[in-house]
């Protein structure tokens, strides 16, 4: 076998082993057992973990070629062959090596979380299968397989959220979950819909071939108005990621999420799945670039994300929301990020949030099973004695979320926010206000978390208190392996990734756009980075002062907190009712198509149709009937029988009229 | 190419005749009578299969082609044949008979013979209705299919049957009567019934109008589409589980096969002319019903009305054609209006037989009635969310094929047609995961959901063909689009052919 051909099997290798170890998973998963479907899963997630770092290695690290070929056709409608295929390149390896490795972690993590739940075998089944959505999503050549993926991760997010089937707020959220994703899946279809019309193709590889001629077209999508081509399809585009990421006002779906287990928070909710809108973005750069007023557009929605979602952090009690809108809001940074064409930047914070935030979750997940599936912090307070490790890590996973200097984070975020520093797009000013006060905001959500938790008095009950120990080695060990990479992977990734042109090919930036190529200009190394953070911009100083404010009122001066939510509780208010938005929605929109469906139901259908029109015919009929008494038998082979007579009737109509 | 074996005639009458028998063998046996009913319907079944692996997909023209002067007076003639477009309806047909006779075993328990019967001689006549080349071969077939049906309804059937069984025959016979005058029109006018030859009749625009009506009244019904939808719910309230499951997965597949067979070929000028009203009408079956179908408390209502709603990408498909410039999006749009016919037969069908799994069980249809049923029966909630994802349009299930088809077809027409009909991303997900998650998820809500059993090995098998059906052509829908090509091509061909007499 020659290289490539050899390389053809390892990225099939890379899908299937999920999707197999998910069908024996979850068909034999009665005849394995408990151990065989874990075994089986891990095994399989492993093999794919290994085969992505060989893809990697291969075009990454040997410098090959991106690979672009098909699979199998899967339908061939007139002239257009839509097809199942990969495309191998510099942003689906990085992703698929992230999608792989974390949720490797997460799978031996969740033998320990789960260990004691009936639905064992399904759960493990669900996450293998949501691994091979995902890998599809990102390895795509084509719209329709990104759909695919797209669309199957929506399903696995949907049955993961609603895994616990009997709690009514679980399957709840995971509707919601559901209904709001397809709101956003409308506009991508659109978009879709729109790339085939002007591009005749769904191919990556031709759509981007032929985008730059796009430039300039104007059309009509309404009588009268026009609209740039190449803004529509990447606002339509857009608004699906709106869906899948997140992103205001599409964002109501992941806090409830967090019903769902929380290996799967961290995997779907958190590190993989909701980063997909980020990485479509990121793939469709070719579009993106060639719509300013999208840009602009993401820029603006990802900032409103970004700081309103992380104000709402601030409020939350249940350690698992805290860290959702801590998501909602690094979301938002890397939507600004791609908004300030900073792609590279923005799959960056992706990577990076991926480590760190799984591990947040995860180590709230062990702080959970320690204190028996008690969420709410002010039930927790001075674990550190109990659960070093687990203190420990989720120590890194908070110091790489708010950017303290040196760790993952810090990297990725201060690149976000220089960017947007340097963008000259409309509305570039605003997120960077946004984000920029974000970051005291991040700290200080960040560290209220970690001081509730972790230190400060001892609040929860005497027989919890009792039985307090650190989790298992399955449990701890993911936590270890991902605080390596969220504490060191920024410093070696920044120069490569940022500067020193990565991606290659994989992303497009337009020259007037190139705002990290300003920024490369003045890039003398990791070291020179840290330290012009310090030098220049405030953001380390605003970190700094978040955790510094909330050390002070959650460990120094605890009645602060309460103090200060009495003063301002109409803000305090706004917050915990989340800006209104879920009784908006539930109100208008669910209410709203209910109200409408039961009015079109019974006007409509019940009394117009059936009523005036079936009934009143037959009525008509009865009338008729009476008068002519002859025919008045009520017998279907009269009706037929009257039928005849006036199709022949008809008949003789028709003959005379054409003729 | 010769055939030796005459496949149609095989296929209309070897389950006719084969239900004849199964009458003559009687209730007494009940035993002999479902084993021998199985029998015919899986030989049937497989001389389908049989038939799509000996057919040219290169070609449109008509194969199996078989022919017998009949009524030489009017020169009405026993005239069969199949191309790409009737192919992959005889094979549902013959497959959903199958699921039909296994879904009968035993949960019909009086007068299982006559049951049987009934649906084997209605295989029959669907396949007939397919393969006729004659018009009046044609309508005889469309004709007789109702019989059955109708005593199937009326003898099965709920309480309120004698209303749906008149309205149902009402509403169907005065359709398909209009049709009858305008097929004895275009005989006086091409001295033939032979379908293909009136393909190439020219006629003038006053005419095709009238016959377009004609015609509209006759497939509507059946299709259904809004405002004569209304037959189809309390039909399918009232039908048992068998006579719902053919109802929806074949008899509205009569009314867009009609379409395709008789309207856009026969009447392309007058096609265009109402293509207007028709997309209009598909549009407010995809919103309107979508709507409706939300409120909905009877489960097999909220299928019924999701038919409806779904079916209504099956006429925007075939009618947006008229408006796309590039032919690619035109052939989508068409070839995406008949994979949605099969996809929905699949998926309409599945539903049916579940909410039958459950009726068998508890006697109810009411979605108030269950909830927390995944508690007692998991293999059931795991089949019926595959069905119910199909139904929503998840891509790698049949549901999303021809749904996305169609949208992305419609792009093309007028953006504003792909707004609305994209509307069944959101609706469609909404009605029927709604309805999903208030019978399957939640904790056990009554105690007959708590004794409930789970699928039994039969219903295993049934379901079980089902889902491999909407996960293969969700997966892998070349092939049927392969069969489909030539004759779609074809008949837009003919679409774009004005045959308007100066």
């Amino acid at each position: 076998m020659n290289p490539a051909e050899h390389m053809e099997s390892v990225y099939l290798g890379v899908v299937l082993a999920p999707l197999a170890g998910s069908i024996v998973a979850g068909l034999f998963g009665r005849v394995i057992g408990r151990a065989g479907a874990h075994w089986v899963t891990i095994l399989a997630v492993g093999i794919s973990t290994v085969l992505s770092l060989i893809a990697w290695k291969h075009i990454v690290w040997d410098g090959n070629d991106p690979y672009n070929g098909t699979v199998y056709t899967w339908l061939a409608a007139g002239d257009l062959n839509l097809q199942v295929g990969f495309l191998i390149d510099r942003l689906s390896v990085t992703m698929m090596v992230t999608v792989s490795f974390v949720s490797w972690m997460i799978h031996i993590y969740t033998i320990g979380y789960m260990h004691d739940d009936p639905g064992y075998q399904r759960f493990f089944s669900y996450i293998s299968l949501f691994t091979f959505a995902m890998l599809m999503l990102v390895m795509a050549n084509n719209f329709v397989q990104l759909f695919f993926g797209w669309e199957g991760v929506g399903l696995l997010s949907y049955l993961l959220i609603g895994f616990w089937f009997k709690r009514e707020s679980a399957i709840f959220a995971s509707l919601k979950a559901f209904l709001v994703n397809r709101v956003g899946d409308f506009g991508f279809v659109i978009g879709i819909a729109a790339v085939l019309m002007y591009f005749h193709s769904l191919d990556y590889d031709t759509v981007f071939g032929l985008a730059p001629t796009m430039a300039d077209v104007k059309i009509q999508v309404l009588a009268g108005t026009d609209w740039s081509l190449m803004s529509f399809i990447c606002i339509c585009l857009f608004i699906g990621a709106m869906g899948k990421s997140a992103q205001f006002p599409l964002h109501v779906w992941l806090p409830d999420s967090m019903e769902g287990p929380t290996p799967i928070s961290a995997l779907i909710h958190a590190a993989t799945m909701v980063t997909a809108g980020i990485f479509m973005v990121a793939r469709m750069s070719p579009l993106f670039e060639l719509s300013d007023t999208a840009l602009s557009m993401i820029l603006v929605i990802g900032a409103i994300t970004a700081f309103f979602m992380g104000l709402i952090g601030l409020v939350q009690n249940d350690i698992k929301r805290v860290v959702a809108y801590s998501t909602l809001s690094q979301l938002g940074y890397m939507a600004v990020a791609l908004g300030a064409s900073a792609y590279a930047a923005a799959i960056f914070h992706l990577v990076t949030h991926a480590f760190f935030k799984a591990l947040l979750f995860l180590a709230a997940g062990s702080v959970i099973i320690a204190l028996h599936h008690e969420q709410d912090m002010r039930k927790m307070g001075g674990l550190y004695r109990y659960m070093p490790i687990t203190w420990a890590t989720a120590l890194v996973g908070s110091l790489a979320l708010i950017g303290f200097p040196g760790t993952a984070g810090f990297y990725s975020k201060d690149a976000i926010i220089e960017a947007v520093h340097t963008s000259h797009l409309w509305g570039s000013g605003f997120a960077y206000a946004a984000v920029l006060s974000c970051v005291v905001i991040t700290a200080l959500y960040t560290f209220r978390l970690f001081f509730l938790t972790f230190h400060g008095k001892e609040r929860m009950d005497r027989h919890t208190w009792e039985h307090l120990q650190e989790s298992p080695a399955v449990v701890t060990v993911p936590l270890t392996v991902l605080a390596i990479p969220s504490l060191i992977a920024g410093m070696f990734l920044v120069g490569p990734m940022l500067f020193e042109g990565y991606f290659r090919e994989a992303i497009y930036v337009a020259p007037a756009h190139d705002v990290l190529g300003e920024m490369g200009a003045h890039y003398h190394g990791v070291f020179g980075f840290t330290l012009h953070a310090f030098q220049s911009a405030p953001v380390v100083y605003l970190a700094f002062a978040g955790v510094a404010l909330a050390w002070l009122m959650y460990i120094k001066y605890p009645q602060v907190p309460g103090q200060v939510a009495e003063r301002f509780s109409l803000l305090y208010r706004i917050l915990l009712n989340k800006y209104g938005m879920d009784d908006f929605n539930q109100a208008v929109f669910a209410g709203g198509t209910r109200r409408i469906g039961q009015a079109f139901w019974q006007l409509g259908d019940v009394r117009v149709i059936d009523g005036v029109l079936v009934d009143g015919t037959a009525a008509a009929v009865r009338w008729f009937s009476g008068v002519v008494r002859t025919v008045q038998s009520g017998y279907l082979y009269d009706y037929a029988f009257a039928m005849i007579i006036g199709l022949l009737l008809m008949l003789a109509l028709f003959v005379h009229q054409l003729f | 190419m010769s055939f030796d074996i005459p496949f149609l005639s095989l296929l209309v009458w070897a389950p006719i005749l084969g239900g004849v028998w199964v009458l003559y063998a009687g209730d007494r046996q009940a035993g002999t009578v479902r084993h021998l009913s199985l029998t015919i319907s899986v030989i049937v079944f497989a001389l389908s299969v049989l038939a799509w692996l000996r057919f040219d997909t290169n070609t449109a023209a008509m194969q199996f082609v078989e022919f017998v002067p009949w009524i030489e007076a009017f020169r009405i003639n026993y005239h069969l044949g199949i191309d790409g477009i009737s192919l992959p309806l005889i094979v549902l047909t013959t497959f959903t008979t199958v699921l039909v006779v296994l879904a009968a075993w035993d949960s019909v328990e009086s007068r299982i013979a006559q049951y049987m019967a009934a649906f084997l001689i209605l295989e029959g006549f669907m396949n007939g209705v397919f393969a006729a080349l004659d018009a009046i071969l044609f309508y005889f077939f469309w004709e007789a299919m109702l019989i059955p049906m109708f005593l199937i309804i009326g003898v099965w059937g709920g309480p309120r049957r004698v209303y749906a069984t008149i309205k149902f025959f009402l509403f169907t016979f005065l359709g398909s009567v209009f049709m009858l005058v305008a097929l004895l029109y275009l005989y006086s006018q091409a001295g033939s019934f032979y379908i293909l030859h009136l393909h190439d009749l020219p006629l003038s625009l006053t005419a095709q109008k009238l016959i377009f009506i004609s015609f509209l009244l006759a497939f509507s019904v059946k299709v259904p589409m809004w405002p004569v939808h209304t037959w189809l719910p309390d039909a399918h309230v009232e039908a048992p589980t068998g006579g719902s499951v053919i109802l929806a997965a074949i008899m509205l597949k009569m009314g867009g096969y009609g379409f395709l067979r008789f309207s856009l070929p026969i009447t392309p000028d007058a096609s265009l002319a109402f293509a207007d009203l028709m997309i209009g009408l598909s549009l407010v079956a995809i919103v309107y019903i979508g709507f409706v179908a939300l409120v909905q408390h009877d489960m097999k209502k909220l299928i019924a009305y999701s038919s409806v709603s779904h079916m209504g990408f099956v006429t925007l498909g075939f009618f947006m054609a008229f408006f796309v410039q590039q032919e690619t999006g035109a052939i989508m749009g068409m070839e995406g209006g008949l994979m949605q016919m099969i996809s929905h037969g699949f998926v309409s069908g599945a539903l049916f037989l579940c909410v039958g799994v459950l009726y068998d069980r508890i006697h109810s249809r009411e979605i108030k009635d269950y909830g927390g049923v995944v508690n007692t029966m998991p293999q059931f909630a795991a089949l019926m969310m595959l069905f119910a994802m199909s139904n929503s349009g998840l891509p790698g299930t049949s549901g999303f094929v021809g749904e996305f088809l169609v949208i992305l077809g419609s792009f093309q027409a007028r953006p504003w047609i792909a707004f609305l009909a994209a509307t069944i991303l959101v609706l469609g997900a909404a009605y029927t995961l709604w309805m999903y998650k208030r019978v399957i998820f939640g904790d056990v809500a009554n105690e007959n959901v708590a004794e409930l059993q789970d699928l039994t090995a039969r219903e295993q098998l049934f379901l079980g063909l089902l889902a491999v059906a909407v996960l293969a052509f969700g997966l892998w829908p070349a092939p049927l689009f392969d069969v489909m090509h030539a004759s779609i091509q074809n008949l837009y061909e003919h679409m774009l052919q004005s045959k308007v007499i100066p």
